[in-house]
């Protein structure tokens, strides 16, 4: 171990740590702080002294009954919950699928096709959302959540397949070959004895693909019009914002609650999630 | 049906067809849409007619579009700046031994998880022109007389989005890059040391230049990201004051589907795609690369 002064410590690396953990999650807080103050206390101009700037002392539901009573907040959770576990679903077994052949079998053009797939995952969604919107309506999918559960899988597909492809890789081929041996079909094979060795990996794409979509945006701004159609993200910003008034409290306690469910998932698979955002770009 | 299945070119087939079928369909044919729209004059309700490369040369020409332009090289350029080196310096600092790591790592990537539209919401509030908790904050302290106009003014508010946008892909850079650095043996790091490198020396000539590999890829993928952003300002500015703050994206979005103008809207985003596709082909000839290695 290299030695290190205690004086030194604080500078090189307490101070700096301070400074991250202030800079990341002041944010957040300040959502927190905000979506529980009550109105009187919200609306202190920045030249006002205030006696708790920083926290409040009676703290109040006042922007959750708000948010309740003129929303259909309730709806957006679900929906964008629907949404991001059908899309999820779908992605992981293109993924699975896709994944495993590019990774086991040889046929002509699969380079081609891998090379392919990685460039569509490459594509932003801003590049294509005005044909797309045309496509969406074509197919009288708008305004219905299979415009969002089809989209979706856009760029989650080739994420879910890249990154699986690459933890078939490393699974010994002679698990396969046991199973052949014994009669499996190369199906069969496929689904039970690879596909469970996968599931750390196959835990780690759907959890990056879950976070994907609950944050996705511009699909669902374009292709939902109905309020209670919509998802968290786009409730938020079309009906708490009335013309030039902004419902501060009641914004930040649904961007409170929007957040939530998502960092709750996320909590519970960090380690998976790690996994899923560092392999995203080695491939 | 289960013998053909056997066959390696059968079964490829079949595993490969939803997956491909589905990025044919949402990706490959809206491209090719995006192409013919943009050389047409269609509106919404509208076929409109061919028009040649009129929507290309009515960008070049609108200022509007060359502000969002500008705007959009400098948002990435400072943002993706911003975010090595303080992804990078996070990086390090989270790669020592420290009590509570993993709960600070893991609340370190909470900007990444939380929807963008949702938390670029505190941030307005936080930028907010009257109720701004900064301006009490430095008013109060006394270092400023009179608030800071953060996103009243087009120079303040692109300046904000870059910070904004640097906070959320911090995390990205700072946690692909530790899981870069612990590839690396302390034992060259010591070896450094042994032969009287400095910190800077050891991070310098040891660790950037075996981070290398991963730092490309990241920045490959910030880069593609930040051009084509869209969320962060539509919820900071909307593109205001006085169209000061428009990315390509949200310009196009403004064109396209506001004014339902759908030519030019694709004519407008089709101008990130040179940038794009230059830097997937620099990420493939890399990858390349690696793969012979």
């Amino acid at each position: 171990m290299l030695i290190e002064r205690k004086w030194k410590k604080w500078v090189f690396f307490y101070v700096p740590m301070a400074f991250f953990i202030v800079f990341t999650l002041f944010p957040f807080y300040w959502m927190a702080v905000t979506a529980f103050r009550p109105d009187s206390e919200l609306y202190h101009t920045w030249r006002q002294p205030n006696a708790t700037p920083f926290w409040t002392l009676d703290p109040t539901l006042e922007h959750l009954h708000g948010l309740l009573r003129t929303t259909a907040f309730p709806n957006w959770l679900w929906n964008t919950m629907l949404i991001a576990i059908v899309s999820t679903v779908i992605s992981l077994i293109c993924g699975m699928f896709a994944g495993y052949a590019l990774a086991r079998l040889k046929f002509r053009g699969s380079e081609f096709l891998g090379t392919g797939i990685f460039i569509t995952y490459l594509v932003p969604q801003t590049l294509l959302f005005i044909p797309l919107a045309d496509i969406v309506r074509g197919m009288q999918l708008g305004n219905t959540p299979w415009a969002l559960i089809l989209t979706y899988p856009t760029f989650l597909i080739p994420f879910c397949t890249w990154l699986l492809m690459g933890y078939f890789k490393t699974i010994p081929k002679e698990l396969e070959e046991c199973a052949r041996i014994d009669g499996a079909t190369r199906f069969g094979a496929m689904v039970r004895i690879i596909f469970p060795v996968a599931v750390p990996g196959i835990l780690s794409a759907g959890i990056f693909a879950f976070t994907l979509s609950w944050n996705e945006f511009i699909y669902a701004l374009i292709f939902m019009s109905s309020a209670e159609l919509k998802t968290v993200p786009v409730g938020v910003i079309s009906e708490l914002v009335r013309g030039d008034i902004f419902f501060w409290g009641q914004l930040m306690m649904g961007a409170l609650l929007g957040s939530i469910p998502v960092a709750i998932v996320y909590s519970f698979f960090v380690e998976y999630y790690v996994t899923g955002l560092t392999g995203s770009v080695k491939g | 049906m289960k013998r053909l299945l056997e066959n390696e070119k059968v079964l490829a087939t079949a595993l490969l067809a939803p997956g491909v079928t589905i990025l044919v369909v949402f990706i490959a044919y809206p491209f090719l849409m995006a192409l013919w729209f943009s050389l047409t004059s269609i509106s919404v309700g509208d076929p409109g007619e061919f028009v040649g490369l009129d929507n290309f040369q009515r960008a070049l020409e609108d200022t509007i579009f060359q502000t969002a332009f500008k705007n959009t090289v400098f948002y990435t350029f400072w943002a993706t700046i911003f975010k090595l080196a303080l992804g990078m310096w996070l990086a390090l600092l989270l790669n020592r031994h420290f009590r509570f790591k993993r709960v600070v790592r893991a609340s370190m990537l909470l900007p990444f998880i939380v929807p963008t539209v949702l938390s670029a919401w505190a941030w307005r509030w936080m930028f907010d022109p009257t109720f701004s908790v900064m301006n009490w904050s430095l008013f109060h302290l006394g270092l400023i007389e009179d608030r800071l106009p953060f996103l009243s003014s087009g120079d303040w508010a692109m300046w904000c989005a870059v910070v904004v946008n640097t906070w959320r892909g911090m995390p990205f850079f700072a946690i692909t890059l530790l899981a870069g650095l612990q590839t690396i043996s302390t034992e060259l790091q010591e070896a450094a040391a042994l032969d009287g490198a400095n910190a800077w020396h050891r991070f310098w000539h040891v660790t950037w230049p075996l981070l290398l590999p991963v730092t490309l890829v990241v920045v490959v993928f910030s880069i593609i990201q930040t051009f084509s952003d869209f969320q962060l300002i539509y919820v900071l500015t909307g593109g205001g004051p006085a169209n000061s703050t428009h990315l390509i994206a949200t310009y196009a979005y403004q064109v396209g589907v506001n004014s339902g103008l759908l030519g030019e809207g694709a004519a407008l985003s089709l101008f990130m795609f040179p940038v794009l596709f230059a830097v997937v082909w620099v990420q493939l000839r890399y990858l390349k690369r690696m793969d012979v290695r």
